[in-house]
């Protein structure tokens, strides 16, 4: 029973790295722009939930709300106005822009909250669990973030696949320079996809600033459980993000329940394992 | 008839590379134009310069009236001007309608609609939840073209759609030209097939290391004159 209560953590927490990973994954899937700053972002959505909610006294989901509007009106700000700027054929401006951004990012919040860490109280919420047997329970805020994970990338595909905004993504994923030919305007969609992975970063903030504590150094991390999530899941697979976040959580989750420092290393593990047995991810789409 | 596009003494570059030397071409309302050189005579860069692929400088493009040269591709799409680029292009992880649907991203109101484009090629109908790239060569050149046509453009630009087809697939693709016409669609057609370009075209355009070396309504044209413009020989 113990190794299922494992189990059920790690699900649980797989949902919130899916998270992580989902907004990753769609602005390298739309334009093949690598985000070192992703993990910040979620760190800056953190703070923004944390002022919602504590400066402002707002109900944590009117906080949500507004942190993901926000963050999506900054997203698409940032995108047509900066980093349209240095997307190319090059992979390597975006790339070390965004470190630069980091490094701004990190510094500016250590600079306005202190290196505290913080945590946004949650009420009864964060505490309250749905007890399933005598020896197996369930926190019901990991269970929302869950759900909600699971929404975010539902919503995520039917934008994708049943939208005009979805056909015009993957058609600037597949032949950016046909895109404008249909009277489409690259920088818009690009905007737009930042805008919409912005949202899910800010979703994904939240959610971390409920369950666990969080300073401004943590978005590295972040970073690295989101392209974990990613590579094991499959590139353009949204639905295989979700898959990877779980396993990655899973793998977490046993680790910790060996020794409490195994459970960063397990994920890690998991991690290589899954890129030596399969490269491309378990669930890569092949592309046509 | 009014002109409706019109280029004076365009100049394309590529770094410091000049592609074309002034080129001077102009196409009427309504009229199909057919433009033929050898590989690298830059037919493919004037329509990447017409187009706003490959931007162009100065007042040397207009069309219906509107200076394009400068502006961004999707503006000048919304002009009218639509293409059918080289090697097709289709988006591979959209399905054939879908391929289609996004033609019409522009919103220019005209004849041309699915249901319009699916009695054009009626291959297509049947196949419209196949990928796009699940097509033969043929049928993917069907969506290119009615990609094209579902942005309702006033002139259609066609780079090379014979290319790597069979005579009999060729002969039915350009089969849909005098319908495209009869909607009131320009073309601009750029082939290697020589034969089938002044075949379909009101006026011919040859071109020769990026200047226009020939023009002229095919008729009036002798064999000896196009191979000289062609192949660049004074005594053909």
């Amino acid at each position: 029973m113990e190794w299922i209560n494992v189990l059920v953590q790690g699900v649980l927490l797989g949902g919130l790295y899916a998270l992580f990973a989902a907004g990753l994954s769609l602005m390298f899937g739309v334009m093949r722009f690598i985000n070192i700053a992703h993990g910040d972002f979620i760190v800056v959505a953190a703070y923004l939930m944390l002022v919602m909610v504590l400066t402002l006294g707002l109900h944590p989901v009117i906080g949500i709300g507004l942190v993901v509007i926000l963050m999506g009106c900054a997203g698409y700000l940032g995108q047509r106005f900066l980093l349209n700027r240095v997307l190319d054929e090059d992979i390597l401006p975006p790339v070390l822009v965004t470190f630069g951004l980091s490094i701004i990012i990190q510094n500016s919040l250590l600079e306005t909250f202190s290196a505290d860490s913080q945590r946004v109280p949650s009420g009864d919420f964060a505490t309250a669990s749905l007890r399933v047997s005598d020896e197996l329970a369930v926190g019901v805020l990991p269970l929302a973030m869950f759900l909600a994970a699971v929404g975010v990338i539902g919503v995520l595909q039917f934008i994708f696949y049943r939208t005009a905004l979805g056909r015009l993504l993957r058609a600037t994923s597949d032949d950016p320079e046909i895109v404008p030919l249909m009277g489409a305007n690259n920088s818009h969609i690009f905007a737009l996809a930042t805008a919409l992975a912005s949202g899910v970063v800010a979703i994904a903030g939240t959610m971390l600033a409920m369950k666990t504590n969080f300073d401004p150094t943590i978005g590295p991390s972040r970073l690295l459980f989101a392209f974990e999530a990613v590579i094991i899941g499959g590139m353009g697979n949204i639905w295989g993000t979700l898959a990877g976040g779980i396993i990655l959580g899973v793998a977490q989750a046993i680790g910790a329940q060996i020794d409490a420092g195994y459970q960063i290393l397990a994920g890690h593990l998991a991690f290589l394992a899954v890129l030596i047995v399969r490269p491309k991810g378990l669930f890569a789409k092949a592309k046509g | 008839m009014s002109k409706l596009l019109e280029t004076h003494a365009l100049q394309a570059f590529y770094g410091d590379f000049q592609a074309l030397f002034g080129i001077d071409l102009s196409v009427e309302d309504g009229e199909t134009v057919a433009i033929i050189g050898a590989n690298g005579s830059g037919k493919s860069t004037f329509l990447r310069a017409v187009t706003g692929m490959r931007p162009a400088t100065g007042q040397s493009i207009s069309f219906d009236g509107t200076q394009i040269a400068g502006l961004r591709a999707n503006r000048i799409h919304h002009l009218g001007l639509a293409m059918v680029p080289e090697g097709r292009r289709l988006f591979p992880s959209l399905t054939v309608e879908e391929n289609l649907k996004i033609g019409a991203a522009g919103n220019r109101p005209g004849p041309w609609s699915l249901a319009e484009v699916y009695k054009l090629f009626p291959a297509l109908l049947e196949r419209r939840h196949h990928g796009g790239t699940e097509l033969s060569g043929g049928q993917q050149q069907m969506v290119a073209i009615g990609r094209a046509l579902m942005s309702n453009p006033r002139l259609l630009l066609c780079d090379e759609i014979s290319l790597g087809l069979a005579p009999k697939v060729i002969r039915e693709i350009y089969g849909s030209v005098p319908l495209i016409r009869e909607r009131g669609t320009a073309l601009v057609v750029i082939e290697q097939d020589i034969a089938q370009a002044l075949k379909v075209a009101d006026r011919v355009y040859c071109f020769q290391e990026g200047r226009v070396s020939l023009s002229g309504r095919p008729a009036e044209l002798s064999r000896e004159d196009i191979a000289a413009a062609y192949f660049g020989m004074e005594d053909a």
